[in-house]
């Protein structure tokens, strides 16, 4: 029987939502670590039982948690995050010189194919391996050895690497993001990264169309085409067709184009979603209406998605890892606010209710098929 | 025995309820304490102090004999009543809301 398990972090905890392919009643458990931020929680492609989540606290710093039995019980792996030789500086928001400082991990994403390889981007912006279940991270040093390192600055959120995506057609081509450096590409295993963010601009840089200094927010791809990828960037969102050698505008109709999420229907590649966000310094739906934007033509063209999401005096956020797809016949959406509530749509957004409407703020959502 | 009381959220890492007592060979000092504490319990390690540096966690505190030794260096020696066990060490999550 088929079912999905929907992985939820907040700011006060974790909650594992499941239901079965109808995704209709849902049993909700949790908080698991309660009282910390959970910034994400992931599950392994290979082994569905095996998820990681990046548990951190202003006060004791990070753990790593790992479950082999989808989420009952969980055990805390390695925390030591260590960059690779001499960390340097980035820039500080004001343009000095900042030191590279370990805060949080931001993200998870385990390999496609085993379960005990993982890399984690971090805060400040790196990005970390574990080949061993977490036991062991080391930093793949390429990235910020790349040479732009030191005029990355950090978004609001921090100098964050937020976002990885796998190639599942090459194991050794990752993208990743980092608020506000941009997008950059390896096609080595992470032993040499390029920087793709050619046809972006950005009015918050000196030169608007830079190499880097882009504060990206979101990329994602579908999984059957690995050369194109749809990013919300802070304003404008963008497509690439060439793996990001060049990227183009496809914001089109959209009442805004700021944002933070961004996802792609499992089945129809040209189909993708977005949550428009009112401004930088608002970060709130436009007119108080939470509405799903989708484009079925690959962007340009957007539609606003409403039933059964609230349509006056909302004024939550949707932030970038809160969004997510599952595979099932009928595709499933799913997004967490900041206002503590979980949306579902199993019909591909046309209709939503939420799942939960009063979790602490919601950090990040994922979503596991279960066959 | 050395006491040591921790925070909550760290209590629930260890798995323990209450105090831990812990058997410190010579010096009883910060150091000493930190390093019996975290063998015992590796989990803890990185969560009080840096994991390379060893600097305490800027949020997070020591007192001892209801005086603040956050600030001692970590190889003073440690009050004689937390050395005998008639007081304990307290580790303590700054007060920061949250």
């Amino acid at each position: 029987m088929s079912g999905v398990r929907v992985l939820v972090g907040t700011r006060k905890g974790a909650f594992v939502l499941t239901s079965d392919g109808k995704r209709e009643r849902w049993d909700v458990s949790g908080p698991h670590f309660a009282g910390w931020e959970i910034y994400h929680v992931k599950g392994s492609p290979a082994d569905p039982n095996r998820l990681y989540a990046s548990q951190s606290s202003g006060w004791f710093g990070q753990m790593i948690q790992r479950s082999s039995d989808g989420g009952k019980t969980w055990e805390a792996v390695g925390n030591k995050f260590v960059y690779d030789g001499v960390p340097g500086t980035h820039q500080w928001y004001d343009g000095t010189p900042h030191p590279w400082e370990f805060a949080r991990v931001w993200h998870l994403e385990p390999s496609l194919t085993d379960p005990d390889k993982v890399y984690a981007g971090v805060q400040d912006a790196a990005l970390f391996e574990t080949t061993d279940g977490g036991l062991n991270w080391h930093e793949l040093a390429g990235l910020r050895g790349h040479g732009s390192g030191p005029h990355w600055q950090p978004g609001a959120g921090g100098l964050c690497l937020h976002t990885i995506l796998i190639d599942p057609s090459n194991a050794d081509r990752i993208f990743i993001a980092i608020s506000a450096a941009g997008a950059f590409r390896t096609d080595d295993g992470g032993k040499t990264w390029t920087p793709i963010n050619r046809g972006l601009r950005s009015q918050q840089i000196p030169d608007a169309d830079a190499e880097v200094g882009h504060c990206v927010h979101r990329l994602a791809m579908h999984r059957s085409r690995p050369g194109v990828l749809f990013m919300q960037k802070h304003w404008d969102v963008m497509r690439t067709d060439n793996a990001g050698d060049s990227w183009h505008e496809v914001s089109g109709n959209l009442p805004t184009d700021f944002g933070f999420a961004i996802d792609v229907h499992a089945h129809e590649p040209e189909t993708i979603y977005v949550v428009p966000i009112k401004s930088d310094s608002e970060h709130f739906p436009p007119d108080g209406k939470l509405r799903v934007f989708r484009s079925r033509t690959g962007g340009n063209e957007w539609e606003p998605l409403t039933r059964g999401l609230p349509q006056r005096d909302c004024y939550v956020n949707v932030l970038r890892d809160a969004m997510a797809i599952d595979s099932l016949d009928s595709c499933g959406v799913y997004f967490g606010t900041t206002g503590g509530q979980v949306y579902a749509s199993a019909d591909a957004g046309d209709n939503w209710s939420p799942i939960v409407r009063d979790l602490p703020p919601v950090l990040s959502v994922e979503v596991q098929t279960l066959r | 025995m050395i006491r040591v009381v921790l925070p909550a959220h760290l209590r629930t890492l260890a798995n323990v309820d209450g105090e831990v007592a812990l058997a410190v060979h010579g010096d009883v000092t910060q150091r000493s304490v930190l390093d019996a504490l975290e063998t015992r319990y590796p989990v803890l390690r990185g969560t009080i102090r840096d994991h390379v540096t060893l600097r305490r966690r800027p949020f997070v505190r020591f007192f001892a004999c209801e005086q603040d030794l956050s600030h001692e260096r970590p190889d003073a020696p440690l009050p004689e009543a937390v050395a005998t066990g008639a007081e304990a060490f307290l580790v303590i999550g700054a007060m920061a809301g949250g």
